[in-house]
């Protein structure tokens, strides 16, 4: 068990979920991608606690945010895919282009 | 604990490899879950045993609202008619991938700084001291982003209005 | 969790989690025949026949998922079990033993889930709805009871809760929060009059399409889960194994099966709650009364 070890999972799990969130079409296998991506920063910032500095307890404290904010990010991805569906009955990525430029 | 760890990493990115794969939606949920639930037991081989176990909770409870708003708006969720729903997987591979290497080389690569100070005897106890004292503000940031995010969410995902009238209440043609 | 274990405990766990199971579903079966004795040997006579009965099939099941979800049901309850003593200790103490317990009763949304799905039938799936809707309502109220505990005892590790009752018991001085409790772990394991999600008007919910072995294990499992939530009532709030003359093993097993018939008895006197209210009762009245006991235990633990 090494920082290294952490890490490379970490790098793993982030590059899956980035492949996932562009590849995919559909709202909610996009946020799937999203949160694999987080998962990654969160096996990232338990490394780095346990094998940096686990005399402080920041390392806990900012998984503890990403956690939150893991639980943030589903709650307002689905009220906005569901104010997306009342309006326009839309659930794929290509199709919701309002603010496109 | 060293073999321990590295098996749950291989469950852990190969269940997230399978998210993309399989094609029932509902298998790509708990394969999801089960990458979220091998973090979440790597983290008690890691003393983190708080942290370790809310992640167990969390996520479960996470991916089972996420259960329910996939078969709200997918059109296959059992994967029972072949049907693909992705585009540009040439280019997100090769990002992926690139991105991969990348943090991978900084991982391997950085010399990282020695260890400072030893695990607390009760990581827990620290961490609750820590967010009620230097980090408090902390948490009430996340408080208030908690608050926020329920207003908003409610806001955006109910269809009624201010003033109209509940459904129950309704007259007209919206009564059953 | 590194500290080495007596092998009794081990051994003692399975056979005291195996056998206040039976006990269970022979009682229900008793109370369920109107205090008739005759009906004891219904579960046995039952599991029997289960095991012997062919598989009935439905159209295109995702039988992984379905496998996952039954045996999970049991897989978890099992596992919120370890960390309860019988009497002196536990087969595992983890330092957050409360949060664990109550990590392993959320992960018994996902098994029954996983199986009202992976039928691939109507009714099974609504079933599983229903529980994720009562489990999302019911968690809060019950968490709130568990924190509660942990912030009377300053620990969340169960034996360390334990200890802090050796004066008064919980109960006596969070009475709502053991009321809570009761009422949110009977939602948890889906029984009484919390019972919907395998409620006869769906005909028979989660668990309609599920035949032979399967419907089995799935009993068993739900079954376990009761009597495991009724068990950890007993260090949470009623002393644990403390009690005069009888050793604490015995007192264990007296209080969990106090409680177990407790709610094992109100499951067939109480109505059923309509699936459309209970989520009020939750919101509107276990989670400020569960709140205000935090409050009142909050205030008197500083």
């Amino acid at each position: 068990m090494t920082l290294e070890g952490f890490l490379l999972l970490a790098a793993a799990l982030f590059a899956v979920g980035l492949y996932g969130a562009l590849s995919q079409q559909s709202i909610v296998m996009l946020m799937m991608g999203l949160e694999l991506m987080i998962n990654g920063l969160i096996v990232a910032g338990g490394g780095f606690w346990y094998f940096l500095a686990p005399g402080a307890a920041d390392g806990q404290v900012l998984v503890l945010v990403v956690v939150t904010v893991m639980a943030l990010e589903m709650a307002m991805g689905f009220a906005v895919v569901t104010a997306l569906f009342r309006a326009r009955e839309v659930d794929l990525t290509d199709d919701a282009g309002e603010l496109k430029g | 604990m060293t073999a321990a760890f590295w098996g749950l990493a291989v469950v852990s990115a190969a269940s997230a490899v399978a998210v993309f794969v399989v094609d029932s939606m509902a298998r790509a949920t708990f394969a999801l879950l089960t990458s979220l639930l091998a973090v979440g037991v790597a983290f008690l081989l890691i003393d983190l045993h708080y942290l370790g176990v809310l992640i167990i909770l969390m996520m479960v409870m996470e991916m089972l609202i996420m259960a329910v708003f996939m078969i709200m708006f997918m059109m296959n969720p059992a994967g029972l008619t072949p049907m693909r729903m992705v585009h540009n997987t040439r280019i997100a591979g090769l990002v992926a991938g690139g991105v991969f290497v990348l943090l991978a080389a900084g991982a391997l690569l950085t010399p990282w700084p020695r260890r400072r100070g030893r695990p607390p005897a009760d990581p827990t106890h620290a961490l609750g001291l820590s967010i009620m004292g230097p980090k408090m503000l902390v948490m009430m940031v996340i408080g208030v982003a908690i608050l926020a995010t329920m207003i908003s969410t409610v806001v955006l995902a109910t269809a009624r209005g201010r003033y109209d009238p509940p459904p129950d209440r309704r007259t007209g043609e919206g009564e059953r | 969790m590194s500290e080495a274990v007596p092998y009794g405990i081990v051994v003692a766990f399975p056979v005291a989690l195996a056998g206040f199971t039976v006990v269970a579903a022979v009682f229900d079966s008793v109370v369920g025949a109107g205090w008739s004795w005759r009906a004891a040997g219904g579960p046995l006579r039952e599991a029997a026949r289960l095991l012997v009965q062919q598989r009935r099939r439905t159209l295109l099941p995702d039988t992984l998922l379905l496998r996952a979800g039954v045996c999970g049901l049991l897989v978890a309850a099992v596992l919120a079990g370890v960390v309860l003593p019988l009497g002196e200790r536990p087969v595992a103490d983890p330092p957050v033993g409360v949060v664990w317990f109550n990590a392993m009763e959320v992960c018994v949304w996902g098994a029954i889930w996983l199986t009202g799905w992976g039928t691939n039938s109507c009714y099974p799936l609504v079933g599983g709805y229903r529980f994720v809707a009562q489990g999302l309502a019911y968690e809060l109220p019950h968490m709130f009871a568990l924190i509660t505990v942990g912030l009377g005892a300053g620990s969340l590790r169960v034996g360390e809760v334990v200890a802090a009752q050796s004066g008064l018991w919980f109960v006596v001085w969070m009475p709502v929060a053991f009321a809570v409790y009761l009422v949110s772990a009977a939602a948890m394991a889906f029984w009484g009059p919390m019972d919907r999600p395998v409620g006869s008007d769906i005909a028979g919910g989660v668990r309609g399409e599920l035949s032979g072995p399967d419907r089995l294990v799935f009993q068993v499992g739900r079954y376990a889960l009761l009597v495991v939530a009724a068990a950890a009532a007993v260090p949470f709030f009623l002393g644990g194994g403390a009690g005069p003359v009888l050793p604490a093993w015995a007192w264990t097993a007296i209080k969990t099966a106090a409680v177990l018939a407790g709610l094992i008895w109100a499951a067939h006197r109480l109505p059923a709650v309509r699936m459309d209210r209970f989520t009020q009762v939750s919101w509107l009245v276990l989670i400020p009364a569960s709140l205000l006991q935090l409050l009142v235990v909050a205030v008197v633990v500083l």
